[in-house]
């Protein structure tokens, strides 16, 4: 709980810090109030057994660990923000008060135990992003890539709503362990509102996941948002969707696992194959991400149909590992259309030259995109392949391996451009500040340590 | 000093070294350096193995331990003769390019692949294994595309994406068994004592076939490897086609037919026969071959199917033969494909029609050339006569018709090897090749140590033949089909 008032509390003061236009302080605090934040996290640590405020949230380990995750990653993210917003915008403070308020809202989804507070959640989550992706107030794409994602963010939202109140129709509680007893006790006579509210609830979910045939808006609205706020919503926002999500259908749904599996093994077959062969259409770098993001989406549902033991720290490790690699790719987007101003594969010709580091990490993050052994995303593709063996979904499992097979084509094309072309610029060295550095560095050793050594987190649940 | 666990770590260390040397001339003799540390390493493996049937020198750790993986490795006599291939050319590979100018990334990649391909041959959890596989080709697909010539970066990704998807089918045949284990562990002792339903045992055998069969390569696999193998640098090929593709029949060896008796015993004749297509096929199209790396890739196939024939064969001779003929093979091969860059760089081309007569400017290389020829051919006395004999007379106890269609290698290998000699060597010396000059003093050592091991495995190959027979024998009574 800390966690979350510290973030709140952050908000609004690094707001405050805007207004007298201590604008050189915004970062650091920022970063102090997120380092505070981890620190209540980690003290809290295998302490929360029971719900708190009247059963609202549940800081068990779970949440603490996908919380934990949201928050490194934001904090990734404002390492990489300083030298990018104050370059596209003149009101910096906003953008690090919105992007505190969203994490709050993504700390809550990650530790609901109500209704009302996942509903609550997703909506401070959503809303503050509503701004942020349109952030560029003069720039076309940007204001309709926020007006589509307000659109279609809304719309899901009633969604979620509907099934939220459907359920409590049938249930008459909004709390997640009433609901699941309300399952426990009655097994055969479920009530058919029930049923309802499941579809609507999955049907507004796998549009926050971004997953197919719901997944329309991502592509536009990831490439016309800022690169920073693409990062963050095609990472922290993802993993606590999924948090959510598996919360959701693992603990309280799991009963009438019969019923929404199947309509979850089509989604994910969809999924998979419109995010991975739309990608490899692309010509632009960060449209591939998007387009990927959606396939990443798919591979992540695997974890909600199988709910074996190592559903939870699975997804945690593959929501990690994919996070990790796309902060580090889109830190090198950012620097490669800042210098040559343009976000296409070509953009990327000779950088193995020029960046040795920069295109070893974007390459390692490739990598691990493509779940390659030895990088962090092979272990999270492992675990979550394993935990669909455990249900022998072998037929789905050999049409995720397809796809897998598909994924390596466009990763390594960007990595293709870095190595095997020549720069088309001279040997210009692209200007790296230290920050995006930091990043990079961290993002590598994080990859690789997981890659290498996956105990430490796996354990963890 | 026999921990293996030192063994499979030092290439690693090094390959992370290798990467921040400052310059390509201290990254060449860096990596000298380390891999004779590695020969060195290996030595009282050497030593103090016992040739019996049992698993040495294991090492075994926890790795994810919520999953049961552990990091499990040893070596028994079918994997050492690999280790000692993989670490004895290594060395000489290196050695080889210190004529060229790569770059220090070359040598850190090299390291790189080496500890994956010695994972390969000594892991003994399927997940190590899985681990080992593809950490080593990422480092060679770099190697050949950063380096390689032609039209490099369509080959090697057509060649990265065919093996990623062999390996992954392989990944869903190791999660499957990994899920019928008791403890739900990747060991391969597990995976053996496993009693597999026969349907089950029927995709499995081809999940696991097309991953090594994309490897090795086995016909109708084999599209990518002609091109890669043209394309890539002199030093790539030799990882590829001295080491890298006997992870492929290791793998069968130790992975397929113990662990899916029933698939082999209902598909192996498949196999079999997919493989002898290949050694008729290969050889037929090697005649017809003008450039002479193409001619080697080809002929390659052809060795390797015969290999694989031999382990599908599954008995005894067989098995020892493929052994015996996967060291021979790496030698050949490397040493081949050496005299051939010499060739190509002494002369600037690999054209058999613009060759012609650089015996009498190249007498050394000539002579080196003819030893290692003749152990390629499978001439008595040589190496390659040795592995396959024994090859042959496995098949022959199949049956007669097998025996038959792959002793045509024998013939074939004759034909096609004497015209690359003789079209290179012999006839007469184009003006413009009159300032050639002979194989350098690093070039001649590293072809005579070559040229002596097909010597001395052809001359007393019993050394060798006696470290796998035990382990052979004992592998072969396990698996009940």
């Amino acid at each position: 709980m800390g966690a979350i008032i510290t973030l709140s509390l952050l908000g609004i003061l690094v707001l405050y810090l805007g207004l007298y236009k201590a604008k050189s302080l915004l970062l650091p605090v920022s970063l102090l109030g997120l380092v505070a934040a981890l620190g209540f996290e980690i003290v809290a640590w295998n302490n929360g057994t029971a719900p708190i405020y009247n059963g609202m949230v549940l800081f068990d380990n779970f949440a603490l660990a996908f919380s934990a995750v949201c928050i490194v990653i934001t904090g990734l993210v404002l390492l990489l923000s300083k030298e990018y917003f104050s370059a596209i915008s003149k009101n910096v403070a906003e953008y690090y008060c919105l992007i505190l308020f969203s994490l709050t809202g993504a700390l809550m989804v990650c530790a609901y135990h109500n209704f009302a507070m996942l509903f609550i959640g997703i909506e401070v989550m959503s809303v503050a992003l509503y701004i942020l992706v349109g952030i560029r107030k003069t720039d076309f794409a940007s204001n309709e890539a926020a007006l589509k994602y307000f659109l279609m963010g809304a719309f899901s939202t009633g969604f979620l709503l509907f099934g939220i109140t459907l359920l409590y129709g049938a249930t008459g509680t909004f709390d997640i362990t009433g609901v699941k007893n309300y399952l426990v006790s009655n097994p055969t006579a479920v009530s058919p509102l029930f049923y309802g509210g499941i579809l609507l609830l999955l049907v507004g979910l796998l549009f926050k996941v971004g997953a197919a045939p719901f997944h329309f808006w991502t592509p536009d609205v990831y490439d016309g948002a800022p690169i920073l706020i693409t990062t963050y919503m095609s990472t922290v926002v993802k993993v606590a969707s999924f948090a959510g999500f598996i919360k959701l259908f693992s603990y309280v749904f799991s009963p009438l696992q019969d019923f929404w599996t199947p309509i979850l093994l089509v989604v994910i077959v969809i999924t998979l194959f419109l995010g991975n062969i739309t990608a490899l259409m692309q010509t632009s770098f960060k449209r591939m991400l998007a387009y990927s993001s959606i396939s990443h989406a798919g591979y992540m549902l695997f974890a909600i149909i199988s709910l074996g033991a190592n559903a939870n720290s699975s997804i945690l490790t593959y929501g990690l590992a994919y996070s990790l690699a796309s902060v580090a790719a889109f830190a090198g987007l950012i620097l490669v259309k800042r210098n040559h101003g343009s976000d296409q594969f070509v953009a990327f010709d000779g950088l193995g030259k020029t960046n040795p580091l920069l295109a070893l990490v974007i390459t390692v993050a490739m990598l691990s995109l493509a779940g390659i052994p030895l990088t962090a995303g092979f272990i999270g593709k492992f675990m979550l392949f394993r935990s669909a063996m455990a249900d022998y979904h072998i037929i789905l499992l050999i049409l995720a391996v397809v796809n897998a097979a598909i994924g390596i084509y466009y990763y390594l094309r960007v990595v293709v451009r870095m190595y095997f072309y020549p720069s088309n610029t001279g040997d210009d060295k692209l200007a790296v500040p230290i920050s995006f550095n930091v990043v990079l560095i961290i993002t590598l050793l994080l990859t690789v340590l997981i890659g290498v050594y996956p105990n430490c987190l796996i354990s963890l649940l | 000093m026999n921990n293996l666990f030192i063994l499979l770590l030092l290439p690693v260390a090094s390959a992370i070294l290798l990467a921040f040397a400052k310059s390509s001339s201290m990254a060449k003799w860096l990596a000298l350096v380390l891999s004779l540390v590695q020969v060195v390493l290996t030595i009282p493996f050497l030593c103090t193995f016992v040739p019996d049937a049992s698993i040495q020198f294991e090492q075994s750790f926890d790795w994810i331990s919520s999953l049961n993986i552990r990091f499990h490795v040893g070596l028994d006599g079918i994997s050492l003769p690999l280790v000692l291939l993989t670490n004895g050319l290594f060395p000489l590979i290196i050695l080889s390019t210190f004529t060229k100018d790569y770059r220090h990334s070359f040598y850190a990649l090299a390291s790189f692949m080496q500890a994956g391909l010695l994972l390969v041959f000594t892991a003994l959890d399927a997940f190590t294994f899985y681990v080992g596989w593809e950490a080593a080709l990422i480092p060679i697909y770099f190697i050949c595309a950063l380096w390689g010539d032609g039209d490099r970066i369509k080959v090697n990704l057509k060649f990265f994406i065919y093996t990623f998807f062999g390996s992954l089918l392989m990944l869903i045949a190791i999660l499957y068994l990994g899920q019928q284990t008791p403890n739900k562990d990747f060991e391969w002792t597990s995976f053996v004592a496993l009693d597999l339903s026969d349907y089950a045992q029927r995709w499995l055998f081809w999940a696991f076939f097309v991953a090594f069969a994309i490897k090795i390569p086995v016909f109708p696999f084999h599209t990518w490897q002609p091109d890669t193998y043209t394309n890539a640098p002199t030093a790539g090929t030799m990882l590829l086609a001295g080491i890298m593709l006997k992870m492929g029949t290791y793998g069968v060896i130790r992975w397929l037919i113990p662990v899916i008796p029933f698939g082999t015993s209902a598909y192996g004749s498949v196999a079999l026969v997919l493989c002898i297509i290949g050694i008729v096929y290969a050889s037929l199209i090697a005649f017809k071959q003008k450039d002479t790396k193409r001619l080697i890739a080809y002929s390659s196939i052809a060795h390797v199917g015969l290999i694989t024939a031999g382990i599908f064969a599954w008995n005894q001779e067989g098995l020892q033969g493929a052994i015996m003929q996967m060291v021979n093979h790496g030698i050949s091969v490397v040493g081949i494909f050496l005299v051939l860059d010499l060739i190509k760089s002494r002369t600037g081309t690999n054209r058999l029609d613009e060759l012609g007569g650089l015996a009498y400017k190249m007498p050394v290389l000539a002579t080196l050339f003819v030893i290692l020829m003749m152990g390629a051919v499978g001439l008595p006395l040589t190496n390659g006569f040795i592995g396959e004999f024994l090859l042959l007379k496995s098949l022959y106890s199949v049956g007669i018709w097998y025996a038959a269609f792959a002793g045509l290698t024998l013939i074939f290998g004759a034909v096609y090897m004497l015209r690359l000699f003789q079209k290179t060597m012999l006839g007469a010396l184009d003006s413009k090749y009159v300032k050639v000059t002979d194989a350098s003093k690093t070039e001649v050592f590293v072809l005579v140590i070559l040229c002596l091991f097909v010597v001395l495995l052809g001359v007393l190959p019993n050394g060798l033949l006696k470290l796998s027979e035990a382990s052979v024998t004992q592998l072969i009574q396990s698996v009940k089909f």
